[in-house]
């Protein structure tokens, strides 16, 4: 009888748990659903609004009442003032070239940040850390002065030089990565005659792909996002812009008047340039939380 | 150990008051520490700076005759000592520096105290009626190359005396025994123990031409009166002192001085604002979703996260532009509005809604991140702790603030400050919504919602007044200086770098 008793309470309070969880976790799907809606929503809506056909300019319904893919067809131009495709092939080119350098360099300078004890070292993480507190745009007007002397003012040429120059500040995400690399790998490498190159090349930079690859990853959309840097060094004319440059030309341009003609092709524009970085991402995305994971618990 | 007990036996409150106590009570004494730790930490720096005039003079008065005819044709001691490729390749360095000090570098170094005095002309030739231009001096070029010229002497000079350095040590080496690396085994340890020369040369080299020299010159810049009206060619610009961060604080008596100085301060204190809201709105909301998502009993973990990751995959810019056009006049956001009756809202229009909106949009641009960064740690918080919790009793929001959120903050404090710092330079979200928006008349070129990074942007790029640029860059790593100072003076793991590997 006691024991009956007893399991009946037992039961019962399991079963009032039970719904207040169940409870808990359909407020939990219900919240998830709509912070997912609201994170998503923009992208749904540039898809939609980049498959328009009856306006190009901005309204204020989302669902199209006519359907084309006009607006993507209108972005295979070459040539003139608004030819996406020559600002894409800039975009590409200057990403994949910065991506090669500032990777090799990068790595180069956290290799000997982290492994070699040598003159100077701690003068240049200093000079580094004292540099970076700069705003990054303003050097730019000297700069700008430099490429003017070499003619290479709107030239991708010197956008590109300037973005890989800059490669030895980012040092710091990948000489933590080293850091954890241990150091009696060197060690039992350099008694078996193996100099500081052949273990940079062949013990390093093994251990380390998930960093090499996110410092690529890294490297190379940040071209794709840069506005600030470009729209100052490569000029007016728009035979030389990124992407970037050109998209916000067709949303700002003609003293804002641009937007009335080219919003869809923008949306058009933005699934372009987006789908392979998005593809890239996904693919990626586990060596992408390593990095930046990897920078904050160094606490 | 008794004052330890007693201060954990006082209630929270007290424990505040306490600390705070114990602060201002020591504050004279650490003031006082600070002063009598200055000679020696100066000392040694004094001693640091001293030692290359020491060697040069022990080389000079000890040094044979070889080492001695080194400090007027570098690299002689080490042709004299069997390492002829390397002096020569010393030798060819003072004669290049010397050609192009004294035929390219003189013409600029020597118009540097005053940036330039002739102006040039348009002269109108009387017989064919066609004018001409006399070209005058540049003071950009003379500023820019003058920078060059300095840094590239430093660097000269440095070179200079490592070479009498090495000299001085060869003779040394060989009155003992007379033996001497070659060139080649030099040469060879490049590749092991000087490999750091090899990697570093062109990072350090990209370092030095695009960001030091460049920001050198705009911190000389600060002290001159370059703008619009004074710009080269056809103008000069000189050096003025301190009138730029004199107009800053309103000073100089100029009327577009108080406009100046009023625009300053009005930024400045966004700036600060939209910093502190950004950074915390997106650290709070991120953990609170995050943990959402790793709430037991959740179920698809991964299309949560997706969804989330989605933001930043899609290159900021993109969505940056979609979202300002959105909330457009005539964007969806107003069609919404207009379809319950209200509106139209516009955030170009009225200064405050413009800066929840800016926070607003940030916090739907940040909180991926801080949720990607978040959930690894939040793994990591051992399970234990909160078992224990259940059973002591305590309800989910007290586990939150007693065993998640102080792990959290301990974890995450120094990114915190870092990304802190990021928001005060935060160009694309301010420039890519607003632009700046809305337009304020009563201010120097700037809009409402314009931080000073993006103030500096406008003045460099639309305005060319590169003087209220350079002092704004200026004050802006002031700012950061400072914030960070704070960050690095705490952070164990820049402290002690040798322990940590």
């Amino acid at each position: 009888m006691l024991f009956r008793k007893n399991y009946h309470l037992t039961n019962r309070v399991s079963n009032t748990q039970k719904i207040k969880r169940t409870v808990g976790n359909s407020i939990a799907h219900i919240v998830l659903t709509i912070i997912s809606i609201i994170w998503v929503f923009p992208f749904i809506y540039l898809i939609l609004q980049s498959l328009r056909g009856e306006s190009n300019g901005v309204v204020s319904y989302i669902i199209p009442q006519e359907w084309t893919f006009n607006n993507y067809i209108y972005l295979f131009a070459f040539e003139g003032p608004n030819a996406f495709m020559k600002w894409y092939l800039n975009t590409l080119l200057i990403a994949v070239v910065s991506c090669v350098f500032q990777t090799i360099f990068t790595l180069m300078t956290a290799y000997c940040l982290s492994r070699m004890r040598f003159k100077g070292r701690q003068g240049i993480m200093k000079i580094i850390l004292i540099v970076g507190m700069f705003p990054s745009f303003l050097s730019m007007v000297a700069i700008y002065q430099i490429l003017n002397v070499f003619g290479m003012v709107g030239n991708p040429v010197g956008l590109i030089l300037v973005y890989i120059a800059g490669s030895a500040s980012g040092y710091y995400v990948i000489k933590g990565f080293f850091d954890t690399i241990s150091r009696s790998l060197d060690e039992a490498a350099m008694i078996d005659g193996a100099t500081r190159n052949t273990i940079f090349w062949k013990i390093i930079l093994p251990l380390s792909k998930p960093i090499v690859i996110y410092t690529i990853l890294i490297t190379f959309t940040s071209p794709w996002g840069d506005y600030m840097l470009s729209s100052y060094l490569l000029g007016t004319n728009s035979e030389n812009w990124t992407v970037a440059l050109g998209l916000r030309y067709w949303l700002t341009g003609n003293n804002g008047q641009a937007v009335q003609a080219y919003f869809t092709r923008f949306c058009a524009g933005s699934v372009f340039t987006s789908i392979p970085i998005v593809v890239l991402f996904f693919f990626l995305q586990r060596y992408y939380v390593e990095g930046v994971t990897g920078g904050a618990v160094k606490g | 150990m008794n004052s330890e007990l007693a201060y954990l036996g006082l209630s929270r409150p007290r424990r505040f008051l306490f600390k705070t106590k114990h602060f201002f009570s020591t504050l004279p004494r650490k003031f006082a520490n600070f002063f009598k730790n200055i000679p020696a930490k100066t000392i040694p720096f004094l001693k640091k700076l001293a030692k290359p005039f020491v060697t040069l003079y022990d080389a000079f008065v000890y040094g044979d005759w070889k080492t001695r005819l080194s400090f007027l044709f570098m690299g002689f001691g080490m042709i004299a000592h069997k390492q002829v490729l390397k002096g020569l390749l010393y030798l060819l360095f003072e004669i290049i520096f010397i050609l192009f000090f004294a035929f390219w570098g003189w013409k600029y170094i020597s118009k540097f105290g005053t940036l330039g005095t002739v102006v040039q002309q348009e002269v109108m030739d009387p017989q064919t009626g066609i004018s001409h231009v006399i070209e005058g001096d540049n003071s950009t070029l003379i500023l820019l190359y003058g920078t060059i010229c300095i840094i590239a002497l430093i660097g000269a000079a440095y070179t200079w005396y490592s070479s009498i350095k090495q000299c001085y040590n060869l003779q040394q080496v060989y009155n003992v025994d007379g033996k001497i690396r070659n060139f080649k085994e030099d040469f060879k340890s490049l590749a092991d123990r000087q490999y750091y020369k090899t990697l570093m040369s062109i990072p350090v080299f990209g370092l030095v031409a695009f960001t030091i020299i460049p920001l050198i010159f705009m911190i000389f810049v600060a002290f001159t009166n370059w703008e619009k009206a004074t710009m080269p060619p056809a103008n000069l610009f000189t050096w003025v002192g301190f009138a730029n961060f004199d107009a800053l604080l309103g000073g100089g008596g100029l009327a577009e001085n108080a406009t100046f100085a009023y625009t300053f301060s009005d930024a400045l204190v966004w700036t600060l604002v939209w910093a502190v809201f950004a950074t915390f709105t997106n650290y709070f909301i991120g953990m609170l979703v995050a943990i959402l998502i790793n709430k037991k009993g959740v179920r698809c973990k991964k299309l949560w996260r997706t969804a989330l990751v989605t933001t930043i995959a899609v290159p900021q810019f993109v969505s940056l532009m979609l979202i300002s056009q959105m909330y457009s006049k005539e964007g969806i956001f107003n069609g919404i509005l207009a379809f319950f009756g209200t509106g139209p809202l516009e955030y170009t229009k009225n200064a405050l809604w413009a800066k929840i909106f800016v926070i607003l949009i940030n916090i739907w641009v940040g909180v991926p991140y801080t949720v990607l960064s978040c959930t690894g740690i939040l793994m990591n918080i051992p399970g234990d702790l909160y078992e224990s919790a259940k059973i002591d009793g305590a309800s989910p929001f007290r586990m939150y603030t007693n065993i998640t959120l102080p792990y959290m903050m301990f974890v995450m404090g120094p990114s915190l400050i870092s990304s802190f710092v990021g928001n005060i330079n935060n160009f694309n979200v301010i420039f890519l919504l607003t632009g700046g928006a809305p337009v304020n008349i009563n201010k120097f070129f700037a809009g409402d919602t314009d931080l000073l990074v993006t103030w500096l942007y406008n003045l460099t790029v639309s305005e060319q007044n590169y003087k209220y640029a350079a002092v704004i860059g200026i004050i802006v790593f002031v700012i950061v200086a400072f914030f960070s100072l704070i960050f690095y003076s705490r952070s164990k793991a820049v402290k002690n770098e040798e322990d940590f590997q």
